[in-house]
């Protein structure tokens, strides 16, 4: 199966300063991808330049197999997209608003009112939709810019940093809401909040300094290491002299009586032997790698090395 | 799809108070200059009477209407051509119409459009005070229509400077003030060079010495590819500026 999203070897300088190196992935049909970097990582650039609002210095991006740069016209009606900021016109109202973008996508003027209605439901703006723009709080302006990116249902939707803005309830809508419409979408989220990421993605990709720097499936991700546990202890205890037991092959202190140890011995027997050394244990738990983990590592030595060069 | 971007543009001037305002004030200060012209009729009536091939009342009323209100559009159009493109930059709007199955081309036509249907709403009502002379003697129809063209043109030219300004910046200030200050060197350029008629370079590139032309009621295909020029001109100047603001930044 042709993938929605195809990138090759993309790059884009402003003067010299390069805020995107020669990235390339693929997005699946049904995929939600996680698109994850620090500030100025080169997230929107990239984002800017699959929904053909930048020119890519180099490279080759393809939308539903149609290339962007040569056939722009039908590779952007495969497309939905929402910025940063939500493009609205604040003296419109909703309703207005979205007939309006319906036209912009070629709708029929026949379906423009269904296709708005169902564009409306499913972003819950029915309370507003005869109120401007303007008047509307930061949330339900959020949403009408999702409304507008969703409402030709196009295979492909790149979402720019969806939830800045929203009350708790509301993000935990949206994201159903693109959990939803992963299952007949391809969809690019953009964010930095990671639970986000691991809340609604099965993909996720980390880009750093304009390079695409890790990139995995979440199930891969959140994966067990095997034989590596993480526990609390009551105790104080000093990791050097639960070192010194044979049962762990490996010590790591963390803060408040945590400790992440290895062993050979299997949980059950392992967290028998725990109890039985009277350490008063607290919690015990498989170790994963958090994603905020992979983040840190891989996005946290290049920030040292920015503020030497700001200095 | 040009046309849809077109109404919104339309639409939205009115849903601000600027269009409602500018149209008052526009249609007043003409009011002002058009019983001004009348009550001068008047007073030379007298005298036209006694006088051989004298000037009629399209030529005292309707022309100097007109003209009056090119020097008055010279200062108005910029106002309305400053937040065409540099406000949806600025608001991030643009981002709407770039994204979606648009070419730039269609983009700077259907804004361009829009605000044509504005100036023509505004000479539309300018228009109605030298036809409510009808009412009460004969006009000069031909010279009528050929000045309302030359304004019309006129019009359309200053629309689409004002427009390429427009897309040169981010602030709709800059773009109204740097408009400005271009149709009124294209005006000058007709006041300081030699005598109007005459063939200098820099007489020809003056709008106003084209448009003086077809108040004059004569109609030369030489006006009005000039006027065409330059709205192409500054409509590909536009759609380049905006194909390189997608390459640069």
């Amino acid at each position: 199966m042709s993938s929605l999203i195809s990138v090759k070897n993309l790059s884009r300088y402003y003067g010299d300063f390069c805020a995107v190196n020669n990235i390339s992935f693929e997005l699946a049909a049904g995929d939600i991808l996680g698109f994850l970097g620090p500030n100025g990582a080169g997230k929107s650039t990239t984002m800017q330049m699959l929904s053909g609002n930048l020119a890519p210095g180099s490279g080759e991006i393809r939308i539903n197999g149609i290339d962007l740069l040569e056939q722009p016209k039908a590779a952007k009606a495969a497309l939905g997209y929402l910025p940063e900021t939500p493009p609205l016109y604040p003296e419109m109202t909703v309703n207005e608003y979205l007939d309006y973008c319906a036209r912009l996508h070629r709708i029929k003027a026949s379906d423009i009112i269904n296709t708005r209605n169902h564009a409306i439901e499913r972003c819950g703006l029915l309370d507003v939709q005869q109120r401007l723009i303007r008047n509307l709080s930061k949330g339900y302006q959020q949403r009408v810019g999702i409304a507008q990116a969703i409402l030709h249902s196009p295979p492909v939707i790149i979402l720019d940093e969806p939830t800045v803005g929203l009350d708790p309830i509301q993000i935990i809508e949206i994201r159903d809401l693109i959990r939803t419409l992963g299952k007949s979408h391809g969809i690019i989220l953009c964010t930095h909040i990671l639970p986000e990421v691991q809340a609604v993605c099965n993909r996720v990709q980390i880009i750093n300094r304009g390079e695409l720097v890790y990139s995995a499936d979440m199930d891969a991700l959140m994966q067990a290491q095997g034989g590596r546990y993480d526990i609390t202890l009551a105790q104080t205890i000093d990791g050097n002299e639960l070192a010194t037991h044979k049962v762990f092959s490996e010590v790591e202190t963390c803060a408040n009586g945590r400790f992440i140890v290895s062993s050979t011995l299997p949980a059950e027997q392992l967290s028998r032997y725990i109890v039985e050394q009277g350490w008063g244990l607290l919690a015990f738990n498989e170790h994963r790698p958090s994603l905020e983990q992979i983040f840190i590592e891989l996005t946290a030595g290049d920030n040292a090395v920015d503020t030497r060069e700001a200095a | 799809m040009i046309f849809s971007i077109a109404q919104r543009e339309f639409r939205s001037m009115f849903l601000s108070p600027m269009a409602w305002v500018l149209l008052a004030v526009v249609q007043v200060i003409l009011a002002w200059s058009f019983f001004t012209s009348i009550d001068m009729f008047f007073a030379v009536q007298k005298e036209l009477t006694t006088m051989q091939n004298a000037p009629g009342v399209t030529d005292l009323i309707v022309s100097p209407l007109y003209e009056a209100a090119s020097v008055i559009l010279l200062m108005i159009v910029p106002l309305l051509t400053m937040r065409l493109i540099s406000e949806e930059r600025r608001s991030k709007t643009l981002s709407l119409l770039l994204s979606a199955p648009l070419s730039i081309t269609e983009i700077v036509l259907g804004k361009y459009l829009g605000l044509l249907f504005f100036v023509f709403t505004l000479v539309f009502l300018i228009s109605l005070m030298p036809l409510s002379l009808a009412m009460g003697t004969s006009l000069d129809y031909e010279k009528l229509f050929s000045g309302l063209l030359g304004l019309l043109l006129m019009l359309a030219a200053f629309s689409a400077a004002g427009l390429y300004m427009s897309s040169l910046t981010d602030n709709p200030m800059i773009a109204a003030i740097s408009s400005f200050g271009l149709l009124l060197l294209l005006w000058l350029l007709n006041i300081n060079s030699a005598p109007a008629g005459s063939d200098s370079a820099l007489s020809y590139l003056s709008l106003q010495s084209h448009f003086s032309v077809l108040l004059r009621g004569i109609f030369n295909t030489r006006d009005i590819a000039y006027f065409i020029l330059f709205i192409t001109f500054f409509l590909v100047l536009t759609i380049r500026q905006l194909e390189t603001r997608r390459l640069q930044a």
